[in-house]
């Protein structure tokens, strides 16, 4: 247990050593004011300790204007804290808009993902070094946490909601993934890693294992939900059409405009009567309990596939060459569950920075 | 002894109140605030060692990356029945209700409390709650955290969710009837002279954290009830496949939560002002600022609740909002650590067993309060955000706070409780210890959170073992220094030196009557002619004026 005994955690993001360095600046600055607290105390509890035990002491005080000088001080510094966090915050918060766009599905005890080139991973995420990535994140149960130490990043996973995290990783290697919002008994089980590889390695390893993009799978599905009989290519059918609709500003009846994001879809799909375009009837049926936050996923892809005027690049399939075999998605399972030898046990995952076995192994949970 | 001008000549009497009437009855029907003090003493030092024993065995599981000790359904019922125990049993009554109750009557120079039976039905209310915390112990225990959070705790954990709520929900209105309570007695009962410029910062502080009482746990009792009756009725409140939303729930519970912590550090603020200025001979410096800064307190506390949720899905610019206030409510803080500081300045400062326990509450709070500057900090936050490092921080405010404080107060007043004098050595040992223990278990936690152990795990990866192995050492030491004092104070009931009415040379009301006082208090209502804290050399106390 000695062997391996860190202090500081890996900083493997893009963002990570920016926040690293507010870090040191805020242990310093508090540091700082610890220790003139401290020492001050230390120093006026030996000097001014009490000689005998009657002594009243004369009652002499420092002078007013240090009041003035400790809300003042402490103000500005608390205010260039407070601007430099947030500034952070907004870097953290604003994927770039060529990211990389990976699809989280979170549920009691687990993590899967579902790549766009049709390759899903359980506990495992493989993702090219230097590229911008952005999960789209939903939890299939309770709220959980997408908690990646090495990258600094950390977003809630809520049910019935879409929410979005990136980053771009710059060290191949592998990372601690956890889920860190309390979650049920297996909690502190809800954990994997992340590889990231070389864009060559990546390449190699994305072409293995790969079923069906999301946006063909959720073309599938559009067709056997019937959802193609209202909204069809062209516009006119009893839905609007949605093509080219992904990253709109869409009129809504009421007057008012809804960008068409993934949470829009969402809400679109499960309670189609909360927002309604302009133009149409609100005829259209709830699929809610029809379809689960996979399929929605795919549903979902697919849409964004029908032509997107925002995400250039990140939305467009990346071309599947593996076989396609129906039925149930294919799934490389990634390190599994049991603590805490799931680090050495991840015998089906190829190393993140080996190009002699890159090939995902296909097996279905 | 000493030659303060607060040092009046009590009138002798063998009648106090301990010994005013005898038997169980005369104690469960009293009406005496200083026999309730009492009896909420009892209570919640049961529930105290309950809620330890809880953490005792998670420090023991953390000695492991494995979760080998016990389940992880165990272990996540110990963490939740911890945190449940000593916030809402432990925690938020200790000073207020046992050192309120017990001096701050006192204090201002009334008989008692506004409201005698209002009081006692505080402590029938908070024991109603505690029977049934301890049922849920017994009957099997809860999962959910102490924070409730749905969908978990509305649709998923099979445990004792609604008797936990519900003890939750009625101990609550202990709370509100103490704060009330309170509110009124500090208007209305004042003695004749004790102008709010002459009160002690504790009655400053109690007051702060009366409105708060009174105005944040009603909001605590509508969510849970929310939470009772999705959970038992399916009606969609926080659970979005029933429609609701779990943000609405983080929104409602937090709006509580948050000021809940000022409930539980305000007080401790206020005794804290008391010992460094009993113990330094000195009025605390800039006591106008001591006492605002206690208000602003209350008043920044409701608005920061969002700072909770800053990685759960709030709007940018919303998170910058509560941002920038949680930083501002720092300043008020701030303000009464440096003034405390200064109050040493030219002080007679003694090493008395409250005193050190005061001191290291001003460490430890400091520590606590800077830490907490990492987590209002957006960018830091997306990073410690429910790791060890925020488990580090509000350990820090609480234990090495409020417990701090409630140590350091009980050591105070004990002379004025029970008559006689803890000994002295063994206090100083019992503050050491829990001081070096205290750090040793939390510090490493700062470190492991920013290396990204999150919280509440069972079972956590091996590189963090060393770091868990110091904290668990930490807490037995820890433990050690809790268990001591439970000691000597029992023994000190029988085998202390009789304390005298002021063995402390301390200014201020209490100090005046005698040691217990009697059941009334004052045996002649005192009228104030003095600030608070007004240690002078004899030569200037005649100058003291009558207003």
């Amino acid at each position: 247990m000695f062997n391996d005994f860190p202090l500081f955690p890996d900083a493997a993001s893009s963002i990570a050593n920016d926040i690293d360095a507010f870090y040191f600046f805020m242990v310093g600055v508090c540091g700082l004011l610890a220790l003139v607290v401290v020492c001050l105390i230390f120093f006026f509890a030996l000097k001014y300790r009490r000689r005998h035990p009657d002594e009243i002491p004369s009652g002499e005080e420092p002078p007013q204007w240090v009041e003035v000088v400790w809300i003042v001080v402490p103000f500005f510094i608390l205010m260039g804290m407070f601007f430099w966090g947030a500034w952070l915050y907004f870097q953290v918060s604003r994927p770039p808009d060529d990211a990389l766009d990976i699809y989280v599905t979170a549920k009691q005890w687990m993590w899967k993902f579902q790549h766009v080139g049709g390759q899903s991973e359980i506990n495992a995420l493989h993702v090219p070094v230097g590229r911008p990535v952005r999960l789209i994140m939903a939890s299939e149960d309770v709220i959980h946490s997408f908690f990646v130490p090495a990258f600094r990043v950390h977003t809630d996973v809520l049910p019935n909601r879409y929410s979005f995290n990136w980053f771009e990783a710059t060290k191949v290697g592998k990372h601690h993934l956890f889920c860190s919002e309390y979650c049920g008994t297996e909690h502190s089980g809800m954990i994997g890693s992340v590889f990231v590889m070389e864009p060559a390695d990546y390449e190699v390893w994305l072409s293995g294992g790969a079923q069906g993009s999301p946006a063909d799978e959720g073309k599938k599905l559009f067709e056997k939900l019937a959802c193609d009989s209202c909204h069809a290519t062209s516009s006119t059918g009893r839905g609007p059409s949605l093509v080219g609709l992904f990253g709109q500003i869409r009129p809504i009846q009421g007057g008012s405009a809804v960008k068409a994001d993934e949470n829009y879809l969402r809400e679109s799909i499960l309670n189609p009567q909360a927002k309604i375009a302009d133009g149409y009837q609100p005829i259209m049926p709830t699929f809610r309990g029809q379809v689960n936050e996979e399929q929605l996923m795919r549903l979902i892809a697919y849409i964004k596939s029908l032509g997107a005027r925002t995400q250039q690049g990140s939305t467009q399939p990346v071309s599947s060459g593996g076989n396609q075999i129906p039925g149930s998605p294919a799934t490389t399972t990634g390190n599994g569950r049991e603590l805490p030898t799931q680090s050495g046990s991840n015998v089906t995952q190829p190393s993140p920075t080996s190009t002699n076995s890159p090939i995902p192994a296909q097996d279905t949970p | 002894m000493t030659t303060a001008v607060i040092d009046r000549i009590p009138i002798e009497t063998e009648e106090n109140y301990l010994n005013a009437s005898y038997g169980v009855k005369s104690w469960l029907l009293t009406k005496d605030h200083k026999r309730i003090g009492i009896l909420y003493l009892l209570a919640i030092t049961v529930m105290f060692f309950v809620g330890g024993f809880f953490a005792t065995m998670m420090r023991l599981e953390l000695l492991t990356p494995q979760g080998d000790l016990m389940t992880s359904d165990t272990y996540n019922k110990f963490f939740t029945m911890h945190g449940i125990i000593m916030i809402f049993f432990f925690l938020i009554p200790s000073i207020p209700a046992v050192l309120g109750n017990f001096i701050l009557p006192i204090m201002i120079g009334a008989k008692d409390l506004a409201f005698p039976k209002l009081n006692l039905l505080s402590w029938y209310i908070y024991m109603i709650g505690a029977i049934g915390g301890t049922y849920v112990v017994i009957a099997g225990g809860v999962d959910t955290g102490w924070t409730f959070y749905t969908p978990f705790s509305t649709q998923y954990s099979n445990t004792h969710v609604i008797a936990t709520t519900l003890s939750a929900f009625i101990t609550g209105f202990s709370s509100i009837l103490t704060g009330l309570n309170f509110i009124v007695t500090i208007h209305r009962m004042r003695a004749p002279g004790l102008t709010w410029f002459r009160l002690p910062l504790f009655v400053w502080s109690m007051y702060a954290t009366s409105v708060i009482m009174i105005l944040a746990t009603p909001v605590l009792a509508i969510t849970l009830v929310l939470l009772i009756v999705e959970r038992a009725l399916r009606v969609g409140i926080f659970d979005p496949a029933l429609g609701g939303d779990p943000l609405l729930y983080q929104h409602l519970f937090w709006f509580y939560s948050h000021p809940a912590v000022y409930i539980m550090v305000l007080p401790a603020m206020g005794v804290v002002s008391e010992l460094v200025a009993a113990f330094s001979r000195k009025r605390i410096f800039g006591y106008k600022f001591v006492a605002f800064a206690s208000l602003a307190i209350a008043f920044l506390g409701f608005l920061v609740w969002g700072h909770h949720m800053l990685v759960a899905g709030i709007s940018v610019y919303s998170a910058m909002i509560f941002s920038i206030l949680s930083f501002l409510v720092a300043i008020p803080s701030a303000i009464k650590v440096f003034n405390w500081t200064a109050t040493l300045y030219k002080g007679s400062v003694s090493y008395d067993t409250p005193m050190l326990y005061a001191l290291g509450f001003i460490g430890l709070f400091t520590i606590g309060g800077l830490t907490g500057l990492f987590l209002a900090a957006l960018g830091l936050d997306v990073h410690v955000h429910d790791t060890y490092f925020i488990v580090a921080h509000f350990h820090y405010i609480m234990v090495g706070g409020a417990v701090m404080a409630y140590f350091g107060g009980i050591h105070y007043w004990w002379p004025k409780i029970s008559g006689r004098m803890y000994p002295e050595w063994w206090g100083r040992l019992s503050a050491l210890l829990v001081f070096v223990g205290f750090n040793l278990t939390f510090f490493p936690q700062f470190i492991l959170g920013y290396l990204g152990m999150p919280r509440r795990y069972h079972a956590y990866v091996p590189e963090f073992q060393v770091l868990n192995v110091m904290s668990t050492a930490g807490a037995s030491i820890l433990a050690i220094g809790y268990a001591v004092p439970a000691i000597y104070m029992i023994w000190s009931l029988k085998y202390g030196k009789i304390a005298g009415n002021n063995p402390w040379g301390a200014a201020g009301l209490e100090w005046t009557t005698t040691s217990p006082p009697p059941a009334h208090n004052f045996d002649e209502t005192p009228i104030v002619t003095w600030d608070a804290y007004e240690y002078r050399p004899p030569e200037e106390a005649a100058v003291v004026t009558v207003v």
